[in-house]
Order: structure tokens, then sequence, then C-alpha cells
């Protein structure tokens, strides 16, 4: 079991079909209003599509970009959705660590995420896939269970393996987009900014994690249930045809706050702080327990580690 | 957040307002702070504490025998450690509001952790430094810890086992509600 994007239907179905996902590759050779009748891209707005690359916005662009994503939040969900921009903060890098010894597979966390993280609930996206894999064979993605689903967990000779972005020190799948829509923020952090993302997954064929995600069809957000503290390159709503992933609650994590997925987890077996603080949870199981990377040998240096706590 | 934040103040009131939290004798900071380490309240069922509205000492005579509890608290069945351990092993006879430790120092419960880690002193070390058991609030400031009995029952301390959260939809059957949809 190598596939960890199940949820993804088989290329060519859906999504993307439309020719809206390769709307970007016309910028810079023709103005939006020839780009919008070749794209046919009718639902993109016309300052959405002048934008450019979040990175090379001045501060008077960056909050004119913000006030119109709230603004358009405010009409598609009808109540106040917060869209924050918080920069890293200096001196930290983040780092998570998860102990497979203590993790018994119940899912929490995959939930979690989706309602702090706005991800679409139908078609139902969860950034946090876990795996039970057989205690006998050790980390072995070939006797990889997704879809374990006994009464009560954890089952006996098993153990659990949630997997979400290793947030890379040397991301592939930044690597390989085209146009520069994601990228390596200061404190670690993997961002996707998808009004820039043109929806062509060479990202989520790099990453050896399965660890991105696709919205093939209109994502579904009961006004309900949006969580309205967001961040710009984290949970705020996203549109149709962009790639997201974890960004280790990056609305929350740069206010100090942790991951939704740390604080729910009964058995408090994910850790999470600065690797640059010596007197942090997670430079104490570095320096102390017996640390691995998953996948170390593609090089990929995550900042993500697993740990035997005991 | 904000919901966490008045959780969280709602807490603090009430561990200053229960007095039977604090720890008067020493004359610390109090419970919430006691070695720097916030709790939330213990994890008591409801009505039972104090322990001293019966166990007052006067209405109800002190037997420190063991035997097998009718009366009350039947359903406490102990699986922890040796079969020789009883109930005042840990609870202290004479004050039922506090547990005691070997050197015979009583400790509020709010402070149970060092009960446990005269036993499990390699969790008690790494559950202060946050790598055993959890701490939620701020990965840069204040953090509030989970006792050690917020997970574990003390009588019988095994991790329960509990119901997995539904498994991700299956691609086909994504394709096929669609498909059927449409
Ligand atoms: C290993 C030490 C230990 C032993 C042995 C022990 N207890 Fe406890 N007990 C505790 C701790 C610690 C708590 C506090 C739990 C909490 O903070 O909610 C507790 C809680 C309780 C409670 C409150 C439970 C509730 O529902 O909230 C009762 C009643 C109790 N113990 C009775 C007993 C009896 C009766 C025995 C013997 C059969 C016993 N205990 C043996 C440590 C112990
Ligand atoms: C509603 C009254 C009541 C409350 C409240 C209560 N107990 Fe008891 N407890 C009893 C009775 C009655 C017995 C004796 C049962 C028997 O002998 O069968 C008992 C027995 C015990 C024993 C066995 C040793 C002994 O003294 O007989 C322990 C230990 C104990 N209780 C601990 C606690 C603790 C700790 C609390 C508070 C967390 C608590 N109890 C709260 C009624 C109470
Ligand atoms: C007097 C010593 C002592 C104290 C105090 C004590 N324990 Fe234990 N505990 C033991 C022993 C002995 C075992 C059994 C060890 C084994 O089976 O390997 C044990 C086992 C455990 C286990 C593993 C249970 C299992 O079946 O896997 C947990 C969890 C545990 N204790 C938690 C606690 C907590 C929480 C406290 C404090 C409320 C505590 N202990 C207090 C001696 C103690
Ligand atoms: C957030 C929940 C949580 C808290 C708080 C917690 N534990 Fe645990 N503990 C666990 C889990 C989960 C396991 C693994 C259970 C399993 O393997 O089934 C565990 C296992 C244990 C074991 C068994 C030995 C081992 O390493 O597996 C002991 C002993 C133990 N804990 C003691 C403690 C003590 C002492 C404290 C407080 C100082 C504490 N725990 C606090 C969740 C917690």
């Amino acid at each position: 079991m190598t596939d960890l994007n199940p949820t993804c239907p088989p290329e060519g179905r859906d999504g993307a079909s439309d020719g809206c996902g390769s709307r970007r590759e016309f910028l810079g050779t023709a103005v939006a209003a020839v780009a919008t009748a070749l794209t046919g891209c009718g639902k993109l707005s016309q300052e959405e599509f002048l934008q450019r690359n979040f990175r090379e916005l001045s501060k008077e662009e960056v909050r004119d970009v913000i006030a119109r994503l709230e603004k358009e939040y405010k009409a598609k969900y009808g109540k106040e959705v917060k869209v924050a921009d918080t920069p890293p903060i200096p001196g930290v890098i983040f780092g998570y660590a998860l102990d497979l010894s203590r993790c018994i597979g119940c899912r929490r966390c995959v939930y979690a995420c989706v309602k702090e993280n706005n991800q679409s609930r139908d078609p139902g996206v969860q950034w946090i896939s876990v795996l039970e894999m057989e205690k006998e064979e050790g980390v072995n993605l070939q006797h990889a269970d997704l879809y374990y689903d006994p009464a009560e967990v954890p089952r006996e000779g098993h153990f659990y393996m949630p997997v979400q972005c290793q947030q890379c020190k040397k991301p592939p799948c930044v690597k390989v987009c085209p146009v520069g829509a994601t990228w390596r923020d200061k404190d670690g952090i993997v961002v996707v900014d998808y009004n820039w993302c043109i929806g062509c997954r060479y990202c989520m064929a790099a990453c050896p994690y399965g660890a991105r995600h696709f919205n093939w069809a209109e994502p579904h957000l009961p006004a309900g249930e949006v969580n309205p503290d967001t961040h710009y390159f984290g949970n705020r709503p996203r549109p149709k045809g962009v790639v997201e992933k974890c960004t280790f609650c990056i609305q929350r994590t740069r206010k100090g706050l942790y991951p939704a997925c740390v604080e729910i987890c009964p058995t408090g077996s994910r850790k999470f702080g600065n690797l640059l603080d010596r007197t942090s949870e997670i430079r104490y199981i570095l320096e102390n327990k017996r640390v691995f990377k998953f996948k170390e040998e593609l090089n990929t240096q995550p900042n993500f580690f697993y740990f035997y706590g005991v | 957040m904000n919901t966490r934040l008045i959780r969280f103040l709602g807490l603090t009131l009430f561990l200053l307002a229960a007095p039977a939290f604090a720890d008067p004798p020493s004359g610390k900071a109090g419970a919430i702070a006691q070695e720097g380490i916030q709790v939330p309240r213990p994890p008591f069922s409801e009505g039972i504490f104090p322990c001293t509205s019966c166990h007052d000492g006067k209405s109800m005579k002190l037997d420190t025998k063991r035997r097998e509890l009718t009366g009350m608290h039947g359903d406490i069945l102990l699986g922890h450690g040796p079969e020789s351990r009883w109930c005042l092993d840990c609870h202290d006879a004479r004050d039922r509001d506090k547990l005691h430790l070997v050197s015979g120092e009583k400790i509020p419960f709010t402070v149970s952790y060092r009960l446990c880690g005269q036993c499990h002193g390699d969790k008690l070390r790494d559950w202060r430094v946050g790598v055993h058991g959890k701490r939620t609030g701020s990965w840069n400031g204040p953090k509030e810890y989970l006792l050690c009995v917020h997970c574990h029952d003390p009588h019988s301390p095994r991790f329960k086992p509990m119901k997995p959260m539904p498994p991700p939809t299956r691609p086909g059957e994504i394709q096929a509600r669609k498909g059927g949809a449409r």
C-alpha cells in the first residue's frame, strides 16, 4: 500500500478538466480579459486573476487581497471569516514528533484537523492518513491498511502510524511546482498560495508521503462548520482545483498555539515545538528518544519525526 | 480559541474557589501553580469529592483492614501492580481528601502525579518535559498538563481501548456515489 491518496479519483475523471486549472500559464502573455475568454473561467474574478504571487505583493496589496477574500467568504458563508497573514516568528523552526509506541489509531486527529482547517466535507478531504501496520513487520507500507475499522483500537499485534505533511527541509513538492505557488517559509512550514496554484498536481506526484490533496470538486463546507479563524496560507476556504495539505495549523502555531491534532490526541502521542529552543519537548525527544524519519533514504529531510516514547 | 480561554479561565476560577484542592499547610502558591505545573481539575466522578463529606472521622468508623467493599466503592476493582496492594497505600486513612507518599507526606489530588512518580519515575520525568502524557495551551507560553489520572484510572491503569472514528472513503466508493447521483 503505497498510495496514500485514496480519496482522489483516478486521473482525468473530474476536476480540472474544465481547463481552469491551467489558467495562470497565460499570465504575463495575455491580459486578463483575453485569458478569461480563452480559459472560459468565468468564476475567477478579474482581481484574483491579476494578483501576483503573494510573496511579491506590497503591504497594501496584501491588505487588499485579504479584504477581498474576507468579503467573498462573508458573501458565501454569511459570517465574518478572518484571514490573517501572520508571518513566521524569528528564531523559530517548527518540529513535530509522533510517538509510535503510544498512538492507538483512534483517528481523533484526522477529524480535529478537518474541523480546524476547513477541509471539504464532501467530497471528504483529509490531511492526516492513519496507517495500521503489523508489529511483526515494522514500518512496512506493503502491510499497511488505511481503512481499518474494528470495534476498538488498538488491535492486538498492530501499531498505528499517522502520516501528514512532513514539512521537509528539501521538499520535492516545492522543487517541481512550475509556478512557484508553494515554498518553504522561514519557520519551516511548507505553504501553498491557493490563489497562485494552477492545479497541475506535479507536487502531489512528487510528494513521497501522499500528503498533498487536490480539490477535484467544488469543496463543500457547511457555513455552520466554518472555522472563521483563518490564515491566508492555511485554513481559509479553498476553491476547486487547488492543492492543499497540512501546514502545522499555521493559523494557530504562528500565534503560539499547539496544532489541533496535538490538542485533541487522547494518548498524548503528538509533540510539537521550536527546534531552535533547547528547552522544548521536541528537542528533548530528539536528544533522548529513539527517533526516525519516514523514508529517510529519499533525503527529503523532514521536520516531522517518529519516535518511541517507551 | 475563545472557548478554550473561557474554559481555561473557568477552570482557574474553579481551582481558586475550591480550597480543598489547594495546599494550605505548605503555603505554596496553590494547586494550579504547584511546581510551575498547571493542571485541570482532577477527573472525579460527580459528587464524590470532598471525600470527607462521608469520611469525616465521626459518622464513619475508620477501618484499615483489607476487605471486600460492599457499602460503597464496590465498582472499584484494583488491577494495578501486586495483589497485596490496598487502597490506603495511596489514600490517606485519616485525611481522605489527600493522597500520601511512602514518606508519609500528604499531597492533594492536584499533584497525584507525585504519587505515580514514586514507582514510575521514568514516566514522571518524561511527563514533566511534556513527552509522556499531554500538554495543551501554548508551545511558547503557558501550558496545562493533563494529570496521569486523566488518562489512566489509578485503580486499573491500563489505557482503555476506544472506538476509532470512521475510515476515509475508498476511491471506488467516491466514484460509485458520484456516478449514482448524476
Ligand atoms: C495506586 C494508588 C491508589 C490505590 C491503590 C487506590 N487509589 Fe483510589 N485513587 C487514587 C488516585 C490518584 C485517585 C484520584 C483520581 C482523580 O484525581 O480523579 C483516586 C480516586 C479514588 C476515588 C474517587 C473516584 C471517582 O470516581 O472519582 C475513590 C472513591 C477511590 N479512589 C477509592 C479507592 C478505593 C476504595 C481503593 C481500594 C479498593 C483505592 N481507591 C485504591 C489512587 C489510588
Ligand atoms: C457517600 C459517602 C462516601 C464518599 C463521598 C466517599 N466514600 Fe469512601 N467509603 C464510604 C463507605 C461507606 C466506605 C466503607 C465501605 C465498606 O466498608 O464496604 C468507604 C470506604 C473507602 C475506602 C476503603 C478504606 C476504608 O476507609 O474503609 C477508601 C480508600 C475510600 N472509601 C476512599 C474514598 C475517597 C478517596 C473518596 C473521595 C474521592 C471517598 N472515599 C468518598 C463512603 C464514601
Ligand atoms: C507503589 C508503586 C506504584 C504506584 C504508586 C503506582 N504504580 Fe502504576 N504500576 C505499578 C506496578 C508494580 C505496575 C505493574 C508493572 C508491570 O506490570 O510491568 C504498574 C503498572 C502501571 C501501568 C501499566 C498498566 C498496564 O497494564 O499496562 C500504568 C499505566 C500505571 N501503572 C500508571 C500509574 C499511575 C497513573 C499511578 C498514579 C495514580 C501509578 N501507576 C502509581 C506500581 C505503581
Ligand atoms: C494523555 C494521556 C496520558 C497521560 C496524561 C499519561 N499517560 Fe501514561 N500512557 C498513555 C498511553 C496512551 C500509554 C500507552 C498505552 C498502551 O500502550 O496501550 C501510556 C503508558 C503508560 C505506562 C505503561 C508503560 C509504557 O511505557 O507503556 C505507564 C507506567 C504510564 N503510562 C504512566 C503514566 C504516568 C505515571 C503518568 C503521569 C506522570 C502518565 N502515564 C500520564 C497515556 C497517558
